[in-house]
């Protein structure tokens, strides 16, 4: 039977997936749009070209801490799937972590959120929520 | 400036729809076929890497990760976002038409709210324009 300290024991466990898949994708995002177009990198038109620009995004830190956060994060659902069930834990996870995401990309990455990326964002939350019923 | 994307572009938005969602079915279906793994029979793993299904859905996740970051260099976070969601759509339809699973009316209803907000963003600008960042891209040369 869940009691009340396992319910804030799950979700706990659910919010630290949610906050480390946002600092993960915006670090991430950060990182990329510092690199810019990674066109610019390719060193030769053949495959050996690819090179530059994988060189180039193992050199950037906040590509680097943020694919740090996204592998803790895998671990993290394990747990959390571990303790909560799948039917609660994946749905909340994926609705918390687009709008958690659409939040940060306004904040930290100074997007221009308009009003259609917000809607977009609640419309991809309740269409998870709804492919989960 | 409106940021429209080329062609190519769009080539690589559709590849990081399609290659995370086929990739974890993929996963998903070879790892029932390997059977449960537990601590006591962590070897299974290394089983599960013959598995061609496991291949298959480890090579499209590897290409999913590639488009996805690669998209993040000419896109915002929020525009790429939806892209992502509409995985769910693509399993939702592979388990109707492929797998001749049943959809309820409110998974009808959920794909149909993730299409209009893949369609929202879609006609939007894909990306904002930061000068300070674009003063450091001309000052870094490259």
């Amino acid at each position: 039977m869940s009691t009340p300290i396992h319910a804030l024991h799950q979700w706990a466990a659910m919010l630290f997936v949610v906050v480390l898949a946002i600092a993960g994708e915006c670090l991430i995002a950060a990182g990329m749009r510092r690199l810019g177009d990674l066109d610019r990198y390719r060193t030769s038109p053949g495959l050996r070209g690819y090179l530059g620009p994988v060189r180039a995004v193992l050199a950037s830190r906040f590509f680097l801490v943020g694919a740090f956060c996204m592998a803790v994060n895998f671990f993290a659902m394990l747990y959390a799937l571990s303790i909560a069930e799948l039917s609660l834990a994946a749905p909340a996870i994926a609705a918390l972590t687009y709008i958690g995401n659409a939040i940060a990309a306004k904040f930290f990455l100074h997007e221009n959120v308009d009003r259609r990326r917000w809607l977009a964002a609640i419309f991809v939350c309740i269409g998870v929520l709804l492919l989960a019923h | 400036m409106k940021h429209t994307l080329t062609p190519q572009r769009y080539l690589i938005l559709l590849c990081v729809m399609l290659t995370a969602s086929v990739g974890d079915t993929l996963l998903s279906r070879g790892m029932s076929q390997v059977g449960p793994v537990d601590l006591h029979h962590l070897g299974l793993l290394f089983t599960a890497l013959t598995n061609l299904n496991v291949i298959a859905g480890i090579i499209l996740l590897i290409g999913f990760f590639a488009s996805y970051t690669t998209a993040l260099s000419w896109a915002d976070l929020t525009f790429v976002m939806p892209a992502t969601a509409f995985g769910y759509v693509v399993i939702a339809l592979l388990s109707r038409f492929w797998l001749h699973e049943t959809l309820s009316l409110y998974r009808w209803a959920g794909i149909g709210l993730i299409v209009c907000a893949v369609g929202f963003v879609a006609n939007g600008p894909s990306l904002t324009e930061h000068p300070e960042l674009d003063q450091m891209d001309a000052g870094a040369g490259r």
